[in-house]
């Protein structure tokens, strides 16, 4: 593209973005626009030669700590993994009726979802190019379901377009469409692109535009089939006598077009998004749950990791076994992979590189909220048709997700009443304790359907900078900080070497757990057989 | 959790394309923080983690207690680090404005049992970024 101005990339769009908004605006930026976010998982690893019965002691029984130590067992290493909570998966979690969660400051939320219910309060969706973790879930056989990204039928809503009234999506699209290509249509009609496009090319663009647009034989956008056939009717065509569909009307350009929606379907657009997502049936926990059976034996739960040291022999780790009154223990190993998330392992003597030192030090994590809620019935999908999708708000709750499995049942559903995320006013979102937070999920999603006032059981609000494990989200990388300290994160250091989301360019995403991992013990393999 | 690129990406777009107030609708919330005073500050973000109280929290690792912390007394010090993070804590030097950094440092030194007399000033803080 010739435009200097137009970006081409994300990259562009965040130089550009520099330059016209200035660096305050950046802040969101630096916390992530993450380049590539394309996987390069490549198909299974295969770590040969002789390790000599080596042994590996891995930090932490998340996503990354447990594929490697699912590899390394396959290649000959002598295993072992200490882990803070008392369950495998860490960010990989599911909450069920009759669990409990205890944040940081010491409340305890009882779940009391329906049995078969649950929430998801870290990651829920898996893009179909993410074939890391995909590949995982087919070894360990997760069966996967869709997850239903995109849905015609959910809302877009802004508290302050169309005097608040939630637009289907359908609508928001098929009028954005309309419009634009109603004057794009115009433009060329008066010859205005005239100097762009040669008469072929003008034609062929006015029949796309035409029909594309749902334009009508005068190539406007109003009120008809055309247009009903994309937006949706008032009352749609039905059978025998009275039968004759009813067109909607669609929304003022005026007010469409100062409105900001055309964020919603901007998101949905992008790769992380795009058909086909999955889900693990029965919770995305359900990932930790498999790696921990397979791995049943090697993982010492409860232990939290208070000192690492190495020497050119070893590794000698110091921790409190929390199921033992806190008693110090140490283990020790050949080597040593660390998934302990950067807001912790900043906190713990280490005895490393000052290079790795810094850039642990130097790596906050972000802030996110998530709000399940149990109503007494699927009302999104008997009142409303709403089968799985998103609602998109610009209210403090950003999301509103409806589940993508359990379709049609009678009876209570749960669905996410909130993900807020990564943006200043997430703290005031985190900020809440879980019963203001869940309230305020209430009143917020109210706004959207109000049936949740009648309809509302239980619900459960995790703070993502009070999860006792991770002390936020996800490592909230600058691009600046990572220019300076990323490698040093990655880089062997002695014996150890670093693996999670937050040494990997998919931020947040257990893909870049996955490659993470499985980069960091390929790594570590050379280093042990040139040993 | 994954979507942070995107969502931080359409904040930056709505500041970009002028949607940020008035009368234009920002679908998406603000890269700025919107409080101004310590108190609403306090509440609205240092408490998630330093607690209602500032008595701090601890998991495997800690936040510190803001209460009845004599690290408060050089006020550079809270200045530099709300500016600049100290590893688990962010930096929000760039969500701040100079006034909303010398406010919160102020409220938190003469509240939850600190009682420092000396003040920061908004040219205090312009110094230290």
């Amino acid at each position: 593209m010739s435009d200097p101005q137009q970006p081409k990339s994300r990259r562009d769009l965040l130089k550009l973005i520099g330059r016209t908004a200035g660096t305050a605006v950046m802040y969101q930026a630096m916390v992530d626009m993450g380049y590539a976010a394309t996987s390069d998982f490549t198909g299974p690893v295969k770590l040969s030669g002789d390790v000599k019965k080596a042994s590996v002691l891995i930090l932490g029984a998340g996503i990354a700590g447990m594929v490697a130590a699912y590899e390394l067992r396959k290649a000959g290493y002598r295993v072992q993994i200490l882990e803070y909570n008392g369950r495998p998966g860490g960010r990989n979690w599911s909450l069920y009726g009759g669990d409990t969660y205890t944040e940081m400051g010491g409340l305890t939320q009882h779940v009391r979802f329906d049995k078969g219910l649950y929430f998801n309060p870290g990651p829920w969706r898996i893009p179909y190019h993410h074939q890391g973790i995909l590949h995982y879930c087919q070894a360990l056989n997760v069966p996967l379901e869709p997850f239903v990204a995109i849905n015609n039928s959910s809302y877009i809503h802004s508290a302050r377009a169309f005097g608040g009234k939630p637009m289907r999506y359908r609508e928001v699209v098929a009028d954005y469409d309309g419009y634009i290509a109603e004057l794009l249509a115009k433009a060329v009609s008066q010859n205005q692109l005239d100097g762009a496009l040669s008469k072929d090319e003008k034609d062929g663009l006015m029949v796309m535009l035409r029909t594309w647009g749902a334009l009508d034989k005068n190539f406007e956008y109003k009120m008809g089939d055309a247009s009903s056939n994309m937006r949706g009717y008032d009352k749609p065509p039905g059978g025998g006598l009275d039968s004759v569909p009813v067109n909607s009307e669609p929304m003022a350009r005026k007010d469409l077009f100062s409105s900001a929606m055309w964020i919603s379907l901007f998101l949905n657009k992008t790769w992380d998004f795009q058909s086909q997502l999955f889900q693990p049936v029965g919770g995305m926990g359900m990932i930790g749950k498999a790696f921990g059976q397979a791995l049943n034996g090697l993982i010492r739960y409860n232990c939290q990791v208070t000192g690492i040291k190495q020497d050119d022999q070893g590794v000698t780790v110091t921790y409190k076994d929390q199921k033992n009154g806190g008693k110090v223990e140490t283990a020790t190993a050949d080597w040593c992979v660390n998934t302990i998330p950067a807001s912790v392992l900043s906190q713990i003597p280490m005895a490393v590189s000052s290079r790795l030192r810094n850039a642990v030090d130097s790596l906050s994590y972000i802030p996110a909220a998530k709000v399940g809620l149990q109503f007494k019935r699927r009302f999104w999908e008997e009142d409303e048709a709403i089968y799985g999708g998103v609602t998109y708000t610009d209210q403090p709750i950003f999301n509103i997700s409806y589940p993508s499995h359990g379709f049609f049942q009678k009876g209570p559903g749960v669905l996410l009443g909130a993900y807020a995320f990564a943006s200043m006013n997430t703290y005031g979102m985190e900020s809440l304790s879980a019963p203001d937070m869940i309230q305020a999920a209430l009143d917020q999603g109210a706004n959207i359907h109000p049936q949740y006032k009648s309809e509302f059981q239980h619900g459960v609000a995790v703070a993502w900078h009070r999860v006792p494990w991770t002390l936020g989200c996800s490592g909230g990388w600058s691009d600046e900080n990572r220019a300076r300290h990323y490698d040093d994160m990655c880089a062997i250091d002695g014996r150890m070497v670093l693996a999670g989301e937050h040494c990997s360019r998919l931020p947040a995403w257990q893909e870049g757990a996955v490659l993470s991992a499985l980069d960091a013990i390929k790594r570590l393999h050379q280093r042990v057989l040139s040993a | 959790m994954q979507s942070i690129r995107f969502y931080s990406g359409l904040v930056l777009l709505t500041a970009t394309l002028g949607f940020s107030g008035g009368a234009q609708a920002q679908l998406f919330p603000q890269a700025k923080l919107p409080q101004q005073t310590g108190e609403a500050i306090y509440k609205g973000v240092c408490q998630t983690c330093h607690m209602p109280d500032a008595k701090g929290a601890v998991g495997a690792g800690t936040y510190p207690a803001l209460a009845n912390n004599s690290k408060l007394e050089v006020s550079g010090y809270p200045v530099a680090v709300v500016i600049h993070g100290q590893k688990a804590m962010p930096s929000f030097g760039q969500a701040m404005s100079d006034e909303q950094v010398a406010n919160i440092v102020n409220y938190v030194r003469t509240h939850f049992g600190n009682n420092y007399k000396d003040s920061v000033t908004p040219d205090d803080v312009k110094a230290a970024r």
